[in-house]
């Protein structure tokens, strides 16, 4: 059996999740969840379409939103109790942060964001990202039981439909007010209302070859299209940009429908970022730019001159 | 991608400052067919010129040098890619204040206008943010500027393009180089084969590695000049321009500071030399900058943090102010210091323009081209020359041994006579362990080891006392030595023997080594067999090529013999010009050269020989096979020291039993050894003779030099055309021998000039003759047996009349000098040489 | 207040990735490449040099690895760390569980007492989220990673992150660990002064005790290469009808 940590925010299934469960399910048919928090309880049914027959939700009065330090003890109280052979999580930001609290607690090895895995007796073989997926690492890990995350968009989640709803299982954690210190307190809008970088679905990014003064022509390109504006390290380095708009290694990592990378020449950590676009564009003046390589669609010229004049089409396209 | 063209005319390789200005040069004077590529992208592709710092010093001493950055700075004007901003030159010790003033001297030989020495409050009033309480003074020249190298590039590319003799392509990698017959034929890149006829090969610090594809050899080392950008500045933060204040170059750290925008450039050569192979460096996609930019390494920049702090505290020392940009920015290195220029001696049609940097880049370019179409650049380039390294100066070895030597001399206070340490014994004489036994002090020249002097003869100086013109001023006698003088008075008592090994010799055989002598020298060569003539070679417009000895062996058989600086280059030169049929060997590494000159020199050589040495039986230029010790050796009786002998050519390997035979006879005759400080220097000046790369120089013609024959003869050779046109122009300028009046300085201290400095009107006014070229010392050294200090010069006419009264700037101080004419001061009728 | 930072030294990563022949590690062997710390460590030192600015006190470095990473601690040194710490180990890499270990254990034996350590959320290189969470767990202490913005009051932590367009905002009890993300803040340049004073800073070298790899690297692979095929629209901007023809076919212009 595989423990999976599906994660939510405030009630909203993390799609992310849903990859890791795909993942597990290739290795193992018998798949069970585990979410935190008394918000998770309404939305675990909807898991059997997963593939998970049992949704363990682990509900304490403490646990009112995202509490990692908690989710991982709970994580790692329930993994105890079941003993599956795997617990894994997507490689997000919070499953790594729950399964690598999980696996400190019970003095575990931990290996983020794997791409492949096979398990064995006391020793499971892995694929998994360094530099962000720049550079693969195989790797043994020794443990009687695996704790793993899985790579974003290597796994495809994959709804059966018909399946029978998931059974919810609700256990109560042993928590700590330590555990619980580390939680959300309160949360603040982004500002604007506009489309957030990771889940936009249209991103037009700028790089150095646009210049400080050249963002204007993405932005409007960005609304028309509705989507929103990336940049590179350079530019948030420069200061040109805010750094939340940073796609990369280091910033956010993007899959969106379409990536326009323009004036972006391609150094490894923005690539890391942005590769898993379904179609990206690269408006570049250098033909032999690395970006190329990853570029479905190619346009030779500088920002200056190109980004106007399709603006200019896309308005005049939309009539 | 690129639509590469099949076949070219000329393949310019390279998009930086160099191969801009080729491209764009070529195009200017008629070139239709011209294709450049670049391996990396357009307008930057990755190279030396994409983070060079861009500044433009004007003064150098170095003629050549000189006259490619002035030409370049009227280039960068032209385009309006300059601006001017003024440049200081600090010093903070007492030697480089000389130096400053040295500098100021060159400035005026070369022609360089407003130049000026500051005060330490003058320099504070032009750049606020200095402290002026750190240094004793600076230079200040006002024409020194700042390019945009790369727009620069831009223009000239388009330039070109728009004659419609340029197509230029981006992100094209050579992969080979195609030569047959010793012809380049095409150039193969990754996207497909040009057939070319010329390749130029201006690619920077990768030059070595692309010329090698083809078998020749560029001798250069990529090599790190770090620098950093700090900013914002506060004082800067309104800077309208790149650059508002003058650039300061802190000389005696090494180091430079511009304000550049509202930050400010710190440079560096004063760090450990770090020297890289062309493979070292990464493509454009691997690397993480510019391929040429490579990691800043702080550790070796730790003492320059320091000095930019002690100069510049205000802004050095403001920790608010960020190291926004620090590189370890590559560029290209030699072993000598200057450019490789010119066709490459292994492949016909490949031309090297490489280690040149953005400050000479455009003149560069300009001279490359009039190369190839016309055949010679009007700067004399010949120390950038290709074809000037020996095979042992190509070495992997000696490029970097020499570059990591000559790196921190960039702002260094180098002596004219500064010999290098790294790399020596190279190339060593048969006699190399007697004249070490002899204490000979050894210069090089082209890696030979040749005596200068010797301690043997310090003896001498007693003897001689004051006729040996001491020098007290450490900087007239650094690389000096009295002993000098005294080898040269007692070699015109008795005798002296001279190691000339360093010597190019070669061979000119078969049916076509007449017309080939004849095509290339000037003088007559159709003469009799056993015939020495020494003749000009001219350039097709009628300047200097070369000087040199050719010996007519036999019906088809010359032999030249040529001094070593500049040997390969005349074998190249010959080689181009030959006639079908002739056989060229190269000796120089075959054959050594002992000179023997001297009153004596005749009882010594008759004490060795059978042969008749007399007047009669061995007259002045003339040469025969004569057996001394056993061997056979070919004597000719010529001289350049001015006064009656010998150069004997033997085998390298029969050498030292010659050397021994002349030596134990000579014992009796007063046979003393003498270095090359007579050789080059005394003797020669004593008697006026010119100096190729001195006085002699395309620059310049014959008819100037003064060495004009009276009769041309019949047979046709190259600058025959433009020499007789000279023959009726007027004559703009004339080569004088002056000598000096007072040498003493305002401290009371005797001085005595080197060379190079500005030869000036009685009022200290500048010297320009009709073609704009400055008066200055060509050549300098003393005179001893007429108790004079000898200067070289080229004077315009109204100047030139014996006994007219001038002077000469030296260090910041002028001295009056007196012209002595255009010929010999010593034993003008040549009795001597002839008796 | 002092403040530990952990750092690590990594290569500079290159446009192009290759391997040592063994294929276990970058290969840095050309002079191309150099040494840096990962983004999220220099966030990592700017957040604490932050703190100590305001508040008084040390920043001191601890980084696990080889005698050179000592080039990354005066490279921090020169923008306010004070003091360095490394836990010097030969060429072969530690997986994170030791790497936290050592860390931890130094941190604690050191003779400063912390209020706070602050890390990278993930190491450039190995990518493994979780070294800082372990050294919180050793000490016993809480930790916030992800973290975007930060502030310190009253030995109060306040924390901000990112989940979509919104921000969470954490508080913890000092002493606590912090696991910064890059963008918490834009790390300033050295200033020369800067350099000149962390050539003078001291580095303590400590031998930390090594233990047996459990996530054990067998070997490093590099993804397929991208062929590089894009479809070029054209040049300039006569390309511009063809690019609108592109967003029509896929969908995102209607």
């Amino acid at each position: 059996m595989i423990l999976v940590y599906v994660d939510h925010d405030r009630g909203v299934l993390d799609e992310l999740s849903l990859q890791a469960l795909a993942a597990a399910r290739g290795i193992d048919a018998d798949v069970q969840a585990v979410l935190i928090g008394v918000d998770a309880v309404a939305l675990a049914p909807r898991l059997g379409e997963f593939g998970v027959a049992t949704a363990h939700v682990g509900v304490h009065d403490g646990l009112t939103d995202y509490a990692p330090m908690a989710a991982g003890r709970a994580v790692s109280q329930l993994a105890e109790r079941l003993q599956p052979t795997a617990v894994l999580a997507a490689g997000s930001p919070r499953g790594n942060e729950v399964l690598a609290h999980a696996a400190a607690i019970m003095d575990e090895p931990f290996a983020a964001d794997c791409t492949s895995i096979t398990l064995g007796d006391g020793v499971s073989e892995v694929t998994r990202y360094r530099w962000a997926g720049n550079v693969f690492e195989e790797a043994r890990v020794h443990a009687p039981m695996l704790y793993a995350t899985t790579a974003l968009h290597v796994f495809a989640a994959d709804p059966q439909s018909g399946s029978a709803p998931a059974a919810i299982v609700e256990f109560a954690p042993d928590l700590t007010p330590a555990d619980l210190a580390v939680r959300v307190l309160e949360r603040t809008g982004g500002g604007g209302g506009g489309v957030s970088l990771a889940e936009a679905k249209v991103v037009v990014s700028g790089g150095r070859g646009v210049g400080e003064a050249g963002f204007g022509p993405l932005e409007e390109l960005a609304e028309l299209l509705g989507g929103t504006v990336g940049c590179s390290r350079v530019v948030t380095s420069a200061g040109w940009r805010p750094h939340a708009e940073q796609v990369g290694q280091t910033g956010t990592k993007v899959a969106p429908d379409l990536y326009i990378a323009i004036g972006i020449s391609g150094a490894t950590q923005h690539i890391a970022g942005c590769k898993n676009a379904k179609t990206m564009i690269a408006i570049n003046s250098d033909p032999d730019a690395t970006i190329m390589s990853f570029a479905d669609y190619a346009v030779i010229g500088d920002a200056a001159t190109v980004m106007p004049a399709i603006v200019e089409a896309v308005r005049a396209a939309k009539g | 991608m690129s639509n590469l063209p099949s076949s070219a005319k000329c393949v310019v390789i390279g998009a930086g400052i160099v191969g801009n200005s080729v491209a764009y040069h070529l195009a200017r004077l008629g070139w239709t067919d011209i294709v450049q590529i670049d391996k990396g992208p357009l307008p930057n592709p990755g190279g030396s010129t994409g983070h060079a710092s861009n500044f433009i010093f004007l003064v150098d001493h170095t003629k050549e040098m000189a006259e490619l950055t002035l030409d370049s700075v009227r280039q960068y004007e032209e385009f309006g890619t300059f601006t001017k901003c003024g440049g200081i030159e600090v010093a903070r010790t007492p030697e480089r204040m000389q130096e400053l003033t040295r500098r100021i001297t060159s400035g005026k030989s070369w022609g360089v206008e407003g130049m000026s020495l500051l005060t330490p409050d003058q320099v504070k009033d032009m750049v606020p943010f200095i402290d002026e309480t750190v240094i004793l003074g600076g230079f200040y020249t006002e024409g020194v500027g700042v390019v945009d190298s790369l727009r620069m590039g831009t223009i000239m590319r388009e330039k070109a393009v728009e004659m419609g003799a340029l197509q230029s392509f981006a992100n094209v990698e050579v992969d080979d180089l195609t030569v047959v017959d010793g012809r380049i034929t095409a150039v193969v890149t990754d996207q497909g084969t040009i057939n070319c006829e010329y390749a130029v090969i201006a690619c920077g610090c990768w030059s070595r590695q692309i010329a090698a594809m083809a078998g020749a050899e560029i001798p250069l080392t990529p090599a790190v000049h770090q620098m950093k950008d700090i900013g914002t500045v506060p004082m800067f933060a309104d800077a309208k321009g790149d650059i508002e204040y003058p650039i300061v170059r802190d000389m005696d750290t090494n180091m430079y500071e511009r304000q550049h925008g509202t930050g400010l450039e710190i440079g560096s050569y004063a760090h450990r030399p770090m020297l890289y192979d062309a493979e070292d460096i990464p493509s454009n996609a691997e690397a993480a900058l510019s391929p040429t930019e490579f990691p800043f390494t702080p550790d070796d920049f730790a003492e320059q943090d320091e000095y930019a702090l002690e100069l510049m505290p205000d802004i050095v020392g403001d920790e608010t102010i960020g190291e926004k940009y620090a590189i370890n920015g590559i560029l290209s290195l030699t072993p000598d210091g200057m450019p490789i220029l010119g066709e490459t001696p292994e492949v016909k049609g490949l031309w090297a323009a490489s280690a040149v940097w953005v400050k000479e880049g455009p003149g560069v370019g300009r001279a490359i081209a009039e190369w190839m179409i016309l055949g010679e650049p009007e700067i004399d380039v010949h120390a950038s020359d290709v074809a000037r390294f020996y095979p042992q100066q190509t070495t992997t070895k000696h490029i970097k041994d020499r570059t990591a030597e000559g790196f921190n001399k960039t702002y260094g206070i180098v002596h004219p006579a500064e010999q290098w340490s790294s790399n020596r014994e190279v190339r060593i004489s048969p006699y190399f362990e007697r004249e070490k036994a002899l204490g000979a002090v050894f210069y090089e020249t082209v890696m030979w080891e040749r005596p200068f002097w010797y301690d043997s003869n310090a003896g001498l100086l007693e003897k001689y006392g004051d006729a040996v013109m001491p020098r007290v001023a450490e900087w007239d006698s650094r690389w000096w030595s009295p002993i000098i003088n005294a080898e040269h008075l007692q070699m015109r008592e008795t005798a002296g023997i001279v190691d000339l090994t360093a010597f190019a010799l070669f061979d000119i055989t078969g049916p076509g080594a007449l017309a080939t002598v004849q095509r290339v020298c000037m003088r007559q060569m159709d003469v009799a067999v056993g015939k020495v003539i020494y003749t000009p070679v001219l350039s097709p417009g009628g300047g200097f090529k070369s000087d040199l000895t050719v010996m007519r062996l036999g019906d088809d058989h010359y032999r030249v013999v040529t001094g070593g600086a500049h040997g390969m280059s005349d074998l190249k030169w010959f080689k181009d010009n030959a006639a079908p049929e002739a056989t060229f060997t190269d000796l120089t590494e075959a054959m050594s050269t002992i000179g023997l000159w001297g009153p004596h020199a005749r009882a010594i050589l008759a004490s060795v020989t059978d042969a008749d040495v007399s007047n009669e039986g061995f007259g002045f230029g003339t040469c025969r096979d004569i057996t001394i010790a056993g061997q056979t050796v070919l004597a000719s009786r010529i001289s350049y020291v001015g006064d009656l002998g010998w150069e004997i050519y033997v085998p390298m390997s029969e050498g030292l039993a010659v050397w021994d035979a002349l030596w134990a006879a000579g014992q009796d005759h007063g046979l003393i050894p003498v270095g090359i400080g007579v050789y080059g220097t005394t003797g020669r000046l004593e008697k006026g003779y010119r100096a190729y790369g001195a006085e002699l120089e395309s620059e310049y013609t014959i008819i100037e030099a003064g060495m004009s024959p009276k009769k041309i003869k019949d047979a046709d050779f190259i600058g025959k055309q433009a020499h007789l046109r000279q023959r009726d122009e007027p004559v703009a300028t004339v080569m004088c021998l002056l000598t000096v009046d007072d040498h003493t300085s305002s401290t009371g201290e005797k001085r005595y000039m080197l060379g190079k400095e500005p030869i000036l009107t009685k009022d200290g006014g500048p010297i320009t003759d009709a073609h704009g070229r400055r008066s200055y010392v060509t050549s300098a050294g003393a005179g001893p047996s007429v108790g004079k200090h000898i200067l070289m010069s080229y004077l315009p006419a109204e100047y030139a009349a014996p006994g007219t009264h001038l002077l000469v700037e030296y260090l910041g101080e002028q001295y009056p000098v007196t012209v002595e004419g255009s010929g010999a001061v010593f034993d003008a009728a040549n009795d001597r040489i002839l008796a | 207040m002092n403040v530990a930072v952990c750092i690590k030294r990594v290569p500079l990563s290159p446009g192009r990735w290759s391997l040592t022949p063994d294929a276990t590690a970058i290969d840095t062997s050309g002079s191309a490449m150099g040494w840096t710390l990962s983004p999220h460590e220099e966030c990592a030192t700017e957040a604490a040099v932050q703190l100590i600015e305001a508040d008084g006190g040390e920043v001191t470095a601890f980084s696990l690895g080889t005698a050179d990473s000592t080039e990354q601690i005066r490279e921090l040194m020169a923008v306010g760390v004070s003091r360095g710490v490394l836990l010097e180990t030969g060429a072969d890499e530690w997986d994170p569980q030791a790497t936290a270990a050592a860390l931890a254990s130094a941190i604690r034996d050191d003779a400063t007492t912390y209020d706070m350590v602050i890390v990278g959320t993930e190491s450039a290189d190995t990518s493994g989220y979780q070294v800082g969470v372990r050294i919180a767990h050793a000490l016993g202490w809480p930790i916030v990673t992800n973290v975007k913005g930060l502030s310190v009051t009253g030995g109060v932590a306040r924390c901000e992150r990112v989940v979509g367009t919104d921000r969470e905002v954490y508080e913890v009890s000092l002493p606590a660990v912090i696991a910064v993300k890059d963008g918490v803040n834009i790390p300033r340049y050295p200033s020369v002064p800067g350099r000149i004073k962390a050539r003078k800073k001291p580095i303590d070298t400590v031998a930390p005790t090594a233990t047996p790899a459990r996530l054990e690297k067998i070997r490093l692979a590099l993804p397929p290469q991208e062929t590089g095929t894009a479809t070029v629209l054209g040049t300039g901007p006569e390309a511009a009808p063809r690019v609108v023809e592109v967003l029509k076919e896929i969908g995102v212009l209607t």
